[in-house]
């Protein structure tokens, strides 16, 4: 008897009972059930939930472990021996670094997917593959392992499964993790010591007495938002060498990833597209507040103001968020012209965000989640106005 | 029953859990959600309610027969206005500090819907023995969600219960703090007071499903 019939007949024997629905969710994504209706005609579609997850996870997978060797990159850079970019050193570090993350998002949030789908007594939903993927590439790499753990509960259960789980969320699940973990503790979430492994430690050791030299490595944004350039070049914003969140620093793997998500028509260019408008025409309106010299040197917001517009299309968490998370076809608007605004308004507001709030320089999460709690409004006024254009039609046709 | 008969037990016992007046009825939130991050602030809340609404009903009960209808909303908020200015000079004189960190939410109790709730729903229609009752089971339904909300509030955003470090102290790193636990400070701000609220409404709804509304 072959594994998979063995498999097939502990599933026969549990039906029913309480951990049938963790046991089908092992099995069937082991392997396709072979369990069809019988009568009538049935159109069959490769594309599942299954399939589209599996492709934002192939499309994660690059940056991913880019992250490692950035993760080893920056953290040698900044202890002051550096290795070079491709190293195995580099690697082994972020390697390290980011598998325990993996495997402890993963584990909590699955275990909270099975804990819900027995009491439901429902088939164990994919909806947590996608997320888990997402969850150690937004995240500061030295993040404690405890505090991912709690976000990941509060995240999934308060994100997903209050609203009924899978496809009813309203708020993008991974972004409400991230947001929880932003607000809850925000002094590893921010800051010049949270983004280069062990520059945390570091600190610890200089306060407690140990004759070290400090370690920083502050994100772009942030230091912009203090007023002062770092000076990194275009091409290491482009090409991801800098400091960050761990997977949302390569703006390059990540257009690639889009452009890959958008050819398997799993994410959709039109919010893509529409968000980086956004985000151009926000930039430019703060550029030229700035060439209209209504904006002083040195006062609050000139730094960031007059950071070119198209620099902020390669900064921070926003190419990640807009292709990896506004996408989402469950949070984002449903209307094809829905998605228009929705994606502009995304843009429009990240870069307002990221200006105007210096205490939180990752605008773009905060504009996703406004945007997903609008994206049901922006369908509704788009149906509606569909409806009464129709309607016009009809009446000039009977009048 | 010896003190008080069955009718006028469930004036109290009601409240409490099937028709709370913040988990049922939805009434009282913004309270709740602005004081609580502190236990003590929460349990000052609802002392302040339980005298407010407890001595309100029975003004309003011995006064219901001689209040013209067309101004009885007036008349409400007169009785309600003194009484919260008592609370507000008491708090001023014998609990500085508290007052302030209450600062204008005791002023606001006079807009707590509970309270002209009460007096609309029960106290305009009731004698004041059974007014008294159930101002006082109104305001203890009101002091327990208040008192859950506080408690994980200071517990998980400050480390601390009624200003005591029961975690241990978070820059010596003693206690939990030693494991590298720490506070968490989305619970002290308003959102996780409404979240918090929000938990215990499911809970409640997941134990006794009569209560879940109808769409």
């Amino acid at each position: 008897m072959g594994l998979k019939e063995k498999l097939h007949n502990i599933k026969e024997k549990g039906k029913g009972k309480k951990w049938a629905p963790a046991f089908g969710a092992l099995h069937t994504f082991l392997y396709t059930p072979n369990d069809t209706t019988h009568s009538g005609g049935h159109v069959r579609a490769a594309d599942d939930l299954k399939r589209t997850m599996t492709i934002v996870v192939l499309a994660l997978i690059p940056c991913l472990i880019f992250g490692m060797f950035n993760t080893g990159y920056q953290h040698f850079q900044a202890f002051g021996e550096p290795v070079d970019f491709l190293s195995w050193d580099a690697f082994w570090i972020g390697f390290l670094k980011l598998l325990p993350l993996i495997i402890v998002s993963y584990v909590v949030g699955l275990g909270i997917e099975v804990l819900f789908a027995i009491i439901k007594g429902h088939e164990v939903e994919e909806g947590y593959f996608v997320t888990g993927m997402l969850v150690p590439l937004i995240v500061p790499v030295d993040i404690p392992l405890w505090m991912l753990a709690v976000a990941v509960v509060f995240g999934v259960v308060i994100g997903k499964e209050v609203f009924g789980g899978t496809g009813m969320n309203i708020l993008n699940p991974a972004l409400v993790i991230r947001a929880f973990l932003f607000f809850a503790y925000p002094t590893w979430m921010s800051g010049d010591k949270v983004w280069v492994t062990g520059a945390a430690e570091r600190a610890n050791q200089i306060i407690e007495g140990a004759n070290l030299d400090a370690v920083s490595g502050e994100t772009i944004l942030g230091s912009l938002a203090q007023g002062t350039d770092l000076g990194y070049s275009v091409s290491d914003m482009f090409f991801g060498f800098i400091p960050g969140s761990v997977g949302e620093t390569s703006t390059f793997l990540i257009l690639l990833a889009g452009l890959f998500l958008i050819f398997t028509k799993v994410g959709s260019w039109r919010i893509m597209l529409s968000s980086v408008i956004g985000a151009i025409v926000m930039g430019l309106i703060f550029n030229s507040v700035v060439d209209f010299g209504w904006i002083q040197e040195g006062t609050k917001f000139y730094t960031l103001m007059n950071t070119p517009y198209w620099h902020h299309l390669l900064l921070g968490g926003f190419a990640f968020g807009i292709v990896f998370m506004a996408t989402d076809p469950v949070t984002a608007s449903q209307t094809t012209k829905g998605k228009w605004i929705y994606g502009f308004l995304i843009g429009f507001f990240s870069i307002m965000i990221r200006v105007f709030n210096p205490a939180y320089p990752e605008g773009v999460m905060l504009a996703i989640l406004l945007m997903n709690v609008f994206a049901p409004t922006i369908d509704h006024y788009v149906v509606q106005g569909n409806v009464k254009r129709r309607l016009k039609r009809l009446k000039v046709k009977t009048a | 029953m010896g003190l008080l008969s069955k009718k006028d037990a469930k004036l109290i016992k009601d409240p409490l859990a099937d028709n709370n007046p913040i988990t049922i009825q939805v009434l009282g939130i913004c309270s709740a959600l602005a004081i609580t991050a502190e236990l003590k602030a929460s349990i000052v809340m609802s002392i302040a309610v339980l005298f407010v609404l407890g001595v309100g009903n029975v003004v309003i009960s011995l006064l219901r027969n001689i209040i013209p209808p067309k101004i009885r909303i007036i008349v409400q908020l007169i009785v309600v206005a003194a009484l919260v200015i008592i609370v507000d000079l008491v708090l001023k004189a014998f609990a500085y500090e508290l007052s302030k960190t209450l600062s204008v939410f005791v002023g606001l109790i006079i807009t707590n819907c509970i309270i002209m709730g009460r007096f609309e729903a029960f106290a305009l229609a009731n004698g004041p023995w059974r007014s008294f009752l159930d101002g006082i089971g109104n305001s203890l339904g009101y002091a327990v969600i208040l008192i859950i909300v506080g408690f994980f509030r200071e517990l998980l955003g400050s480390g601390t219960l009624l200003g005591f470090r029961v975690l241990g102290d978070p820059i010596e790193k003693t206690g939990v703090y030693a494991f590298g636990y720490e506070n968490n400070g989305f619970m002290l701000l308003a959102p996780m007071a409404l979240i918090t609220v929000g938990i215990i409404i499911w809970v409640q709804r997941y134990k006794n499903t009569d209560l879940i509304e109808e769409h």
